[in-house]
């Protein structure tokens, strides 16, 4: 099985996102300045994309949220998809106030089985190598 | 604002192959720049700006000013994606205005088909340095096409948005492909199954690539290129050609954001202050260009520029409007398009060469007495980082 395209490194704004994956932890950062008007920061940047600030912390999501939007894959060309099947990427909001990219799995017809503003829940996909891991979500 | 007339696009070019092998992106530009000067009546030497978004053999404006033979005194390297061309209109009308510059060329060339480049369907690369939205996007295996099938989606939910209103715009380009040679030319060489005028049942027909997004409602990967020539009113007066003048332009980007409406796009934003930069309204466009790498893209543009209420693009497009031949609306994308006639990957030098043939009387598919058209373009992708910029455009 050809394996995904995995994160690289260094890359260190997403750096310890995935490090956090190793103990199956989701995380986020909010900004630390109380005053800014929109706190929760994602993707991951060393910095608050609302207000400038250089002051954050790191979160650990509850994995729980809804289906913002998604669709089903039926024509991928790379080796790691092209004999997947169907299969469905989506943005997921998740409880705290961020939105991501994601797989929603553990469906049978992604197309008919999955909807838009539907709770969905974290599942974890183990890489292979024993230590990161994809966070995907599937129905709740 | 009032509208001002100080700088035409003046000379224009498409390359007329979609399917050229043997020939380098390079020369592809080098030889619309020819032509485009040929077009306008203007020699070679006369062009003092250069406009390039270097993403082929990715030499930007200082390589290809060399590989040209030309001494620029305004060199612009603005890379959005596919609208990078109406973003360097923009610039390019602006320092002309400022009297920094008097003849400009935007070149673009592509060889995206002949070197079998799977743009919608690849997935990541893993290729170059990584970034934080690689990292943050590429394991999960989105495609391109997936990226606008996720605003399709979320518009029929949000709006109730039909699969046979989104077919319209397929048909209609298509409409309009079927009488323009060189994409009848382009759809044979490309291998379409059926080069044929198309109906809303054969585009629900076609194999869904990714869901909801058929095979009819995506562009083709081509190659291609051309050039525009944009010059100073001074010099416009004494070209071969009318001058279709730049009134007005706007740019504008948008991210995957917390809590953001996918089915906006920037156009939402740079839509208005164009037509305030140009003193015309929507109401008044007789031709619009809209960047048609997916019919959701066509459905969004149609939306935020302001030609229906947002949410009913898909009442619009279905009112029987979109062709140049019917009445009540502006016609789109009267060259074929990308999905029916060109898309080498970024589209948007063409939504301003035929925005400039419509407005002389020289389309294939002319509107009857064109005074004013939009070419918007949208570059990168729209379910995430993207740029849209409208240029407005008004026959002499």
């Amino acid at each position: 099985m050809t394996l995904r395209p995995q994160p690289r490194f260094p890359e260190p704004d997403t750096e310890p996102f995935w490090e956090a994956t190793k103990q199956r932890n989701l995380v986020y950062q909010t900004c630390d300045k109380a005053d800014c008007t929109d706190r929760v920061i994602f993707y991951p940047r060393a910095h608050c994309d609302t207000c400038g600030s250089l002051e954050t912390s790191w979160n650990t999501s509850k994995g729980e949220g809804v289906v913002y939007t998604y669709s089903v894959i039926m024509q991928s060309r790379h080796p790691a998809f092209k004999d997947l099947g169907p299969y469905a990427v989506a943005y997921v909001d998740l409880d705290e106030g961020f939105r991501m990219m994601t797989n929603i799995v553990n469906v049978e017809n992604p197309i008919t089985d999955i909807e838009i503003g539907m709770r969905v829940k974290l599942v974890w996909q183990d890489q292979g190598d024993g230590e990161i891991a994809l966070p995907m979500f599937e129905p709740a | 604002m009032a509208q001002t007339r100080e700088a035409a696009i003046v000379g224009i070019h498409e390359y007329p192959l979609r399917v050229a092998p043997g020939v380098s992106a390079l020369q592809i530009k080098a030889a619309s720049a020819s032509k485009a000067l040929e077009d306008a009546g203007l020699s070679w030497q006369d062009v003092d700006a250069v406009y390039d978004n270097g993403s082929h053999q990715n030499i930007g404006g200082l390589g290809i000013s060399e590989y040209l033979g030309l001494n620029p005194r305004l060199i612009d390297n603005t890379s959005v994606g596919g609208t990078s061309y109406e973003f360097q209109a923009h610039h390019a009308a602006t320092m002309i205005a400022a009297g920094k510059a008097n003849v400009a060329l935007l070149t673009y060339g592509s060889t995206s088909h002949s070197d079998r480049r799977a743009i919608g369907t690849a997935g990541a690369t893993g290729q170059g340095s990584p970034t934080p939205f690689n990292n943050m996007e590429d394991p999960w295996g989105m495609t391109l096409i997936s990226g606008y099938g996720m605003v399709k989606a979320r518009h029929m939910h949000q709006y109730g948005t039909t699969n046979e209103q989104f077919a319209e715009i397929s048909v209609a380009t298509r409409y309009h492909a079927m009488r323009n040679p060189e994409a009848v030319k382009a759809m044979t060489d490309l291998e379409f199954v059926g080069v044929n005028e198309i109906t809303t049942q054969d585009v629900l027909d076609s194999r869904m690539i990714a869901w909801p997004l058929h095979l009819l409602e995506c562009c083709m990967v081509s190659d291609g290129g051309g050039a525009v020539i944009i010059a100073s009113k001074e010099v416009a007066r004494n070209c071969k050609k009318p001058p279709v003048w730049i009134i007005g332009g706007a740019e504008a980007t948008k991210y995957r954001e917390n809590g953001g409406d996918i089915t906006v796009s920037a156009g939402g934003q740079s839509g208005p202050r164009a037509f305030e930069d140009a003193g015309v309204t929507p109401d008044e466009i007789d031709v619009l260009m809209a960047y048609d790498s997916f019919s959701i893209t066509v459905m969004c543009m149609i939306e935020d520029l302001g030609f229906c209420k947002k949410g009913e693009g898909g009442d619009y497009v279905s009112q029987g409007i979109l062709k140049f031949d019917q009445k009540g609306g502006p016609a789109l994308n009267t060259d074929g398009g990308g999905l029916s006639s060109n898309h080498p990957g970024e589209r948007g030098i063409f939504l301003l060469l035929e925005a400039a043939r419509q407005l002389r009387g020289e389309s294939n598919s002319q509107v009857e007495n064109a005074k004013l058209a939009v070419a918007v373009g949208n570059g990168g992708q729209l379910g995430a980082r993207h740029a849209t910029s409208p240029t407005i455009l008004a026959a002499d």
